[in-house]
């Protein structure tokens, strides 16, 4: 794990106490939330719904590493959310309607991420139109077009998404593969972004964008490229999520993940507002977010309410690691 | 002449570091009493104190005689103009005069004349109507002397009131002071123009390193005299002998360069081992020429050649690309990653430097790297991990430098490259550009201190109103005549046919 902590000096404005709290908040968040659940259902301790949490905190977290990576360049991609259903409707809709093989139907979902980041990365990085306005634009589209794809019926992936279904449910080291594949995911960000050109200039740009421009790099392509890495993981994380539930049952999937995934990054410690964040804190976040809504459904809380309480649970959880300034502009 | 405020022995430290030591100054009734320095000397510290806004760790504060705590400065009838005042630029002139004294339903015929009264009063004509974003750097100026103004004090600081000012409307602000002092206003002038200082002041207080060398009789004192005060040595100590270098090949060559209201159709050019200077007033354009020539903005018009041949410059990447660099006017905003360590910034603008083909960062090769350029530029960090923003001014602009000597560049611009560092960073800086020089390099220097472009460059261009006004050659360098080129010269005109 260290090989993905942050290295070198922590900024100097926090001291003692705060600095603990900013560093190990969402980790004493988590093992505090973990006694709760634990105490409060018997249920929660068994391997089989532990396995349960990893399986379904797996999309929600593949997304996260991508937001990650656009909120550090100071932006901002709301439409990760509808990335993730459009994944999700299209690898099950071509392998059920158009009887493709699974993995070119994964391939295919993917790079309707890639698309969908790409289009993201062109408005904002070179027609400079704000990143808010863009993805939102790009969220509202696609989700219309999975719900297009779907006609309002569901659609089961039967015996062509057997393999699908295998890699969402089977299990290697003892953890869901899927869970393996997102740490895979955090290990990969972790070395890209501390140990690489392009990770150094991604951060360079949510620090000091004007100043990374006048370096001498031409940024416009680094921030599509971002995006292209967000849409490609949302996407991806969709297609994990058909493989969970044996379908594509509503374009209504990951409906709240946006707020979710951003929740995961922010409760990790990042900035909405770009410059440091690790990848580390972001994987505690998942987890917390995760322990969260299993420990939701574990208590019966309707499906309507779920996200709400989310919500609430997340800004109590903000307000009390770093206080009101966390949340403010 | 009754005495309207006392400062007895004051000192001031932050964060351990002391700013003043045991300083004695005071403000008599009906005079100007001005106070210079270098950077860093302790003229703002001193300031802050006797406008209450800072406490002072020892020493006392006396006004009218009686002694007084940390107070509020509107309380203490003390106004200071200097470049702080922060005026709102969607807000009408008459509106960011009387900011603080808005009432809920605002009568606005009555404020306008007020204002127009009170700019009128000063010797000036601005229509309070206008937005003040609309206005020119020199009226904008005016509009915050208007407000600092507003209301009656008994002493008024003026912090360099006039750097941005042209010469007549400069000495109509004198004409405003010497009224001030007529009534019998105590004022405090704190400015690094000597001539004007010494013309126009009373008394004359020499801050250095924190404390007072000497008050004296304006009448006294010679420039040559205050300069040696200020610096501790004469002026002909300050600046290393200039050797001779070998002046090569034209490096960078300016054609025709416009972009905007304040570059207009400039051309010059750079040889290498030379350094040449850029003079003229704040807002002249020199800032605006420098980020044309790199792409930072879009230029109309205009040829950039490196090396004899025609780049076409789109972006900072292109001009990156061909050696030109830019170590720009404010470092935190534009030059700077400041949350991020030395060793974060010193290899941004060359990370392949550091970095295997896959750019995988290579970063034991990185610290040595760095470890060379600090210890190439005199840092005085040495841990190359700490963060930007805990570095002094000095060392900020060395891993500034240290950026573009990694990035390999041949045609250095650095724009006011040693404004607010102390004496001895400064000299580190002088000294590092004559190197570039003696390697080869060709240095532009954008300084608006006179001193250090007749210093340092071989020669000196001068900027007005976006355009080149001329060179100046070292057998002419004089401030009159840098003065003389740089002034506007439709200020001049206008004079005649509209103002008195």
């Amino acid at each position: 794990m260290t090989a993905i902590s942050e290295p070198g000096a922590r900024a100097k404005r926090y001291s003692g106490f705060a600095v603990v709290l900013q560093r190990f908040g969402a980790l004493g968040f988590f093992v505090a939330l973990v006694i709760i659940a634990a105490s409060s259902s018997p249920y929660f301790l068994t391997g089989l719904n532990l396995l349960n949490v990893l399986r379904n905190l797996a999309g929600d977290g593949i997304m996260a590493v991508g937001i990650l990576f656009v909120i550090l360049t100071g932006r901002i991609d709301l439409s990760v959310g509808s990335i993730a259903a459009l994944g999700s409707v299209l690898s099950a809709y071509l392998i059920a309607a158009s009887g493709y093989s699974a993995p070119v139907a994964i391939l295919l979902a993917v790079l309707s991420g890639v698309a969908c980041g790409i289009v993201n990365g062109v408005f904002i990085a070179y027609l400079k139109w704000r990143s808010l306005f863009v993805s939102l634009a790009v969220m509202l589209i696609v989700r219309q077009l999975s719900e297009i794809t779907l006609s309002g019926r569901p659609i089961f992936l039967g015996a062509g998404g057997d393999s699908l279904e295998t890699f969402s449910r089977s299990l290697l080291f003892g953890l869901p593969e899927s869970f393996v594949f997102m740490l895979g995911a955090y290990l990969l960000g972790g070395i890209v972004l501390n140990y690489t050109r392009f990770g150094r200039l991604i951060t360079a740009i949510g620090s000091n964008e004007e100043a990374v421009r006048l370096s001498g790099v031409a940024v416009s392509r680094y921030i599509v490229a971002v995006y292209v890495i967000c849409g490609a993981l949302a996407a991806g994380a969709g297609v994990a999520i058909t493989g969970l539930i044996g379908g594509a049952g509503s374009a209504h999937t990951s409906y709240t993940v946006i707020f979710e995934a951003i929740a995961a990054v922010v409760t990790g410690g990042a900035g909405l507002r770009g410059g440091r964040a690790g990848v580390v804190t972001t994987l505690l976040g998942v987890l917390v977010v995760g322990c969260i809504t299993n420990l939701m459904a574990l208590a019966g809380v309707s499906m309507y309410w779920q996200p709400v309480c989310m919500v609430v649970i997340i800004a109590i959880a903000l307000l009390i690691q770093y206080g009101a300034r966390s949340l403010r502009r | 002449m009754a005495e309207l405020a006392k400062l007895i022995a004051i000192t001031t430290s932050f964060d351990g570091v002391c700013a003043l030591r045991g300083v004695d100054f005071e403000v008599r009734s009906g005079e100007v009493h001005a106070l210079i320095g270098e950077n860093g000397s302790g003229k703002s510290a001193l300031m802050r104190v006797l406008c209450g806004q800072m406490a002072p760790s020892s020493g006392e504060v006396r006004i009218d005689g009686t002694r007084v705590e940390f107070r509020d400065p509107r309380a203490m009838s003390i106004a200071i103009v200097n470049q702080e005042i922060a005026l709102a630029p969607d807000l009408s002139v008459a509106e960011n005069i009387f900011l603080g004294e808005l009432s809920h339903v605002i009568a606005w015929g009555a404020l306008r004349r007020r204002a127009r009264d009170l700019i009128h009063a000063l010797g000036f004509d601005i229509d309070p109507r206008r937005q003040v974003g609309s206005l020119t750097v020199a009226d904008q100026q005016i509009v915050k002397i208007a407000k600092a103004l507003s209301r009656k004090f008994k002493i008024v600081v003026f912090d360099e009131p006039i750097a941005e000012l042209s010469t007549s409307d400069a000495d109509r602000l004198h004409k405003v002071i010497g009224k001030l002092r007529s009534e019998g206003v105590g004022i405090v002038y704190v400015s690094d123009r000597l001539e004007e200082v010494l013309r126009i002041s009373d008394r004359v207080t020499v801050l250095k390193d924190g404390e007072v060398v000497g008050t004296q009789d304006a009448k006294a004192l010679t420039i040559d005299d205050a300069i040696r005060m200020m610096v501790g040595r004469p002026m002909s100590a300050l600046f290393p002998e200039k050797a001779a270098r070998d002046i090569g090949a034209e490096r960078l060559a300016v054609r025709g360069l416009s972009a905007g209201p304040r570059v207009r159709g400039v051309s010059f050019s750079l040889r290498s081992g030379e350094i040449v200077g850029l003079g003229g007033l704040v807002g002249a354009g020199r800032t605006e020429v420098a980020r044309a020539i790199i792409g930072a903005d879009p230029r109309e018009s205009g040829a950039i050649h490196v090396n004899g041949r025609e780049i076409k410059v789109r972006s900072p990447a292109d001009s990156v690309a061909a050696g030109i660099c830019l170590a720009p006017e404010c470092r935190e905003l534009h030059g700077l990653f400041p949350d991020m360590s030395i060793r974060f910034n010193a290899t941004m603008a060359n990370l392949s430097g550091v970095a295997n083909p896959f750019g995988l960062l290579k970063v034991g090769l990185e610290r040595t790297v760095v470890m060379d350029l600090g210890r190439t530029l005199r840092l005085r960090e040495s841990r190359i991990d700490a963060s930007v923003s805990s570095l002094s001014a000095g060392d900020q602009q060395k891993v500034v430098l240290a950026k573009w000597l990694h990035a390999g560049g041949e045609i250095f611009i650095l724009d006011e490259p040693t404004r607010g560092l102390d004496v001895a960073d400064k000299s580190d800086i002088h000294a590092f550009i004559i190197k570039l020089a003696e390697a080869g390099k060709a240095v532009l220097v954008i300084s608006s201190e006179h001193r250090e472009l007749f210093g340092l460059c071989d020669r000196v261009l001068v900027m007005g109103e976006g355009q080149l006004r001329g060179e100046l050659q070292p057998r002419d360098y004089s401030e009159e005549k840098l003065l003389s080129l740089a002034l506007p010269r439709q200020a001049f005109q206008q004079q005649g046919e509209t103002r008195s």
